[in-house]
């Protein structure tokens, strides 16, 4: 037999302890890298950016003149906007959580949804942009003077850059439909929602999974059909993690600048859209124009001044969002 | 007997008595069926949205290699990328210096994040204690939270002057202002927290009892970690490090501002390349009529973005959905 003798072991306790704590420090090290660069990146924020911040920021257009230079028509298109995806996500992404939660059988088409929505919260926005410039910014080019749809319909079509299908719906003046949506803020707005649609799915999805199955069964119980069920029990139960779900995603694409500039808004804008037909521009686009600007003033001091807006923006939007699922959580037992 | 006349009436409304009424169940019944359909409609856009992508990629990308100016094959071997010059030529589409650009900013942001991120992981999954956890990990999440366009900025004012004065000053290397690192190391950190958060979750999802193991035959805390939780691991570590590769590809604003805009077949981390991504911007800013050229060639190099990350996403859910089965 070969019995293990003493010398068959080694004793190296100590080193094997020592390289434990390397270990641990290596680890903490990684950790600071994060911590690090955030706090670097406030500073260096702070220190170009701060003195920046002062009223003309707020009420003056982009100007030749670095002191006089403001960015009021984007942080108004960034509201607009962010308005308008809220407005467009919220009925779309819930209706589509309700059905996956609630009324999708188990068969190959839910799967499919299944598989196709986690698919599409991987695609890069940048892909978005382009989705949104030929779905709503162009539509395929289908109003285009010499497009198939028109000659054989023979739509009144105008040329240039107003150009499409113009008319009021059932002749109200303030309803008034371009076709297609060119460069408008309502395109800007529908480009964002199909980008943060998958999210917002995922999220209202799994507000919907934490009503317990008892509350449904009461439901039933009382006689309720399956719709009276869900909007008098499931969906104000899961509200407040919904909404949670859905500012978060807004507060993602409020930053969001690649899409938008493939879609087509524009860099310059010296006014405030006054309807969903006008041109728009965002902070991000702003600041992106700023930091490729030559002189210091722009590239550095107004596009950190402009940052510190959007990101203080962007975390009260997340403050809200954690206030709202602090205060609304239920535990059940 | 008024009264009682009026809640009759309240009682007939709301609960209809004779359960057997066609009418009500006829009514409810459609309403119900219309709320469905409705629903399925929202749960089906979704699919929509992809054929939309795909449809405005391909249609559009098709026109391009339609053109007599164009030549698929050159496109996809082509080692020139000079859409903008005079002379238009195939031998100006070929899509390559592009692609090895995004690659290299890719692969070297995912080498800085993976280690980086695999660490904090390791840290908030081995180490932490539930309450530091929940303070570390949502600080940590603020990272990916952060728009790029800001990462951008971060690159241009802080990191490149590093990078220059330890190149150019210590080292002696030319570095250009626009480089593909600065675009890199941005990107690493920016891509963190996503690492981390996979890594953790697959590290979560190894049995206590294999740990448990380890201590038992008298390991350390490294030695239970670095030989047992990482190994059995591996699989959701090598999803999130394809996954990191996968959104640096797709990363735009930036790339677009820190690594410049100059499409050569490069190496070298220290000179300026353009990515698909930031092709794709300067070509939107410079306002490419429909239809045109220009115009076309984002959508090729657009479909080409969405073919690979595409491929690159399924596989990491396909190693995920994997690992997962074992220890279910």
């Amino acid at each position: 037999m070969n019995q293990p003798k003493k010398e068959h072991f080694k004793e190296n306790l100590k080193k094997r302890h020592s390289s434990a704590k390397v270990f641990y420090f290596l680890l903490l090290i990684c950790l600071l890298v994060g911590f690090f660069t955030l706090s670097v990146l406030i500073i260096d924020l702070a220190v170009e950016g701060g003195p920046w911040i002062r009223s003309q920021l707020f009420t003056n257009y982009h100007s030749r003149k670095p002191e006089e230079a403001g960015m009021k028509s984007a942080i108004v298109g960034s509201l607009i906007n962010l308005g308008l995806t809220g407005l467009f996500s919220f009925p779309l992404g819930v209706g589509a959580a309700i059905y996956l939660e609630e009324y999708a059988p188990k068969n190959k088409l839910t799967s499919f949804i299944n598989i196709n929505i986690n698919n599409l919260a991987g695609v890069p926005s940048i892909v978005y942009g382009m989705l949104g410039l030929v779905v709503f910014g162009r539509m395929f080019g289908l109003f285009a003077p010499d497009s198939w749809l028109v000659q054989f319909f023979n739509l009144p079509v105008g040329k240039g850059a107003l150009g499409g299908l113009q008319f009021n719906l059932l002749g109200i003046p303030w309803l008034e439909i371009r076709l297609p949506f060119g460069r408008t803020i309502l395109a800007g707005g529908l480009t964002m929602t199909m980008l943060i649609l998958p999210v917002v799915i995922i999220a209202s999805r799994e507000a919907i999974r934490t009503v317990p199955n008892s509350i449904r069964d009461a439901a039933y119980a009382l006689g309720a059909t399956k719709w009276q069920m869900i909007s008098t029990q499931v969906l104000p139960i899961a509200f407040p993690g919904i909404l949670t779900g859905i500012i978060l995603s807004l507060s993602r694409a409020i930053g969001e600048t690649a899409p938008l500039i493939i879609m087509g808004a524009f860099t310059y804008v010296p006014f405030l859209p006054k309807s969903l037909w006008d041109q728009f521009t965002v902070m991000p686009i702003q600041i992106y124009n700023w930091i490729t600007l030559p002189q210091s003033e722009y590239r550095i001091h107004l596009a950190a001044a402009g940052i510190i807006v959007l990101l203080a923006i962007l975390l009260s939007l997340n403050a809200v969002a954690v206030f709202l699922r602090k205060k609304f959580e239920i535990h059940w037992s | 007997m008024r009264l009682g006349k009026t809640t009759t009436q309240i009682f007939e409304r709301r609960i209809d008595p004779s359960p057997n009424s066609s009418v009500r169940k006829k009514r409810l019944g459609s309403k119900e069926k219309w709320i469905s359909r409705i629903l399925f409609f929202c749960g089906f856009f979704s699919v929509l949205v992809t054929i939309g992508i795909i449809l405005s990629l391909f249609t559009e990308g098709v026109g391009f290699f339609l053109r007599p100016e164009v030549s698929i094959f050159k496109f996809f071997t082509g080692t020139t990328w000079r859409p903008l010059s005079k002379t238009i030529s195939p031998d100006n589409f070929g899509v390559l210096p592009l692609i090895t650009g995004t690659l290299l900013i890719a692969v070297i942001s995912a080498l800085i994040s993976v280690p980086i991120g695999l660490g904090s992981a390791i840290y908030l999954s081995e180490y932490a204690s539930d309450r530091m956890r929940s303070i570390l990990k949502p600080i940590l999440e603020i990272l990916a939270g952060i728009p790029s366009v800001v990462y951008g900025y971060f690159a241009l004012s802080f990191i490149t002057p590093i990078v220059e004065v330890i190149f150019e000053n210590w080292l002696g290397i030319e570095v250009s202002f626009f480089n593909a690192l600065s675009a890199s190391i941005v990107l690493g950190i920016m891509i963190i927290p996503t690492v981390a958060s996979i890594s953790e979750d697959a590290m979560r999802a190894v049995p206590r009892s294999l740990r448990e193991a380890a201590y038992s035959l008298g390991a350390t805390k490294f030695e239970a970690v670095s030989k047992v939780v990482i190994p059995a691991a591996f699989s959701g570590i090598t999803a999130a490090f394809i996954l990191a590769i996968s959104r640096a590809v797709g990363e735009t604003m930036a790339v677009t501002i820190a690594a410049g805009a100059t499409p050569q077949m490069t190496l070298n981390p220290l000179e300026s390349v353009q990515t698909m991504t930031s092709f794709i911007v300067q070509v939107s800013f410079g306002d490419a009529p429909a239809g045109s050229i220009n115009g076309q060639s984002i959508f090729a190099v657009g479909a080409t973005l969405f073919t690979m990350t595409f491929i690159m996403n399924v596989i990491s859910d396909f190693i995920l959905n994997k690992f997962r089965e074992v220890y279910e």
